[in-house]
């Protein structure tokens, strides 16, 4: 028990996924829902790096999981922007109620 | 041994706390802590796996960049509290039920899958091996990545000049 395996991180992994999923799912403030996709590309992001150092070897997972993060900053950035733009037209940025695209 | 578990634990705790606050939290601020807790513990979670590059990557992109722009629109935007919502209830519950499948279901795979473990000992130095990867195996998605980056700063530019041009 006292060492560690694949395993655990792969728990981890889950579990991370799943309280993004909640996050997505149950939160209506958008940025809210921005940070439990962060959490989901976080959880894939951890399995990269534990398979890549239980099952495959070598640095793949890691530069895998170099490329995610790289990603995950764009996407941050330009869902952040969108939100503040909505934000600035609708004074508003519940999810169920910012139901238009343009004034 | 034992007390790479004992960090392991504490590190797994951080991580799935903060996480469970991203996703509980009513006050969207205690949120963005909870996602603070949980970016440092994956990225101990990181370090354990001996991707101490991938770690740092992780501190300076997520915790320096994404959070503090995460943080940056919480205070824009300030919506602190989720107010309103009649009905919240039955999402969560909705949500939880969702929560257990899911998690259940993955870690039922991930511990019960026969994986095909590698013995091979973990590369010591990551920052050479990811550089020269980055050059040479990588080189392509290397070079993708720059051009999504770059189309992400004009994209992000021209959302935030339409947004002004309005005001006029």
């Amino acid at each position: 028990m006292a060492n560690l395996t694949l395993n655990h991180f792969l728990v981890i992994g889950a579990l991370l996924f799943g309280f993004g999923l909640l996050a997505v799912v149950t939160r209506r403030n958008a940025v809210a829902v921005l940070m439990g996709i962060e959490l989901i590309l976080n959880a894939a992001n951890l399995n990269l790096v534990a398979f890549g150092r239980y099952v495959a070897g070598g640095i793949s997972g890691q530069v895998f999981g170099l490329f995610v993060i790289v990603l995950a900053a764009a996407e941050a950035a330009v869902g952040l922007a969108i939100i503040l733009t909505i934000y600035q037209m609708l004074r508003n940025i519940d999810t169920s109620r910012t139901t238009t695209l343009k004034q | 041994m034992h007390s790479e578990f004992v960090i392991f634990l504490f590190l797994a705790l951080a991580t799935i706390g903060g996480a469970g606050g991203v996703a509980l939290s009513r006050n969207i601020f205690w949120s963005a802590m909870g996602l603070l807790s949980c970016l440092v513990g994956v990225g101990g979670l990181y370090v354990l796996l001996s991707a101490d590059f991938v770690a740092i990557t992780q501190v300076l992109v997520y915790i320096g960049g994404v959070l503090v722009l995460i943080i940056f629109a919480v205070m824009l935007t300030s919506q602190i509290q989720d107010i309103n919502v009649s009905n919240r209830s039955m999402g969560l519950v909705g949500g939880c039920v969702i929560f257990l499948i899911v998690a259940t279901m993955l870690s039922f795979v991930a511990i019960w899958a026969p994986w095909k473990l590698t013995d091979k000992a973990p590369v010591v130095d990551t920052t050479v091996a990811i550089g020269n990867g980055l050059l040479g195996t990588w080189l392509l998605p290397f070079e993708i990545v720059s051009v999504v980056l770059l189309a992400t700063l004009i994209g992000a530019i021209v959302i935030a000049r339409k947004e002004v041009k309005s005001d006029d």
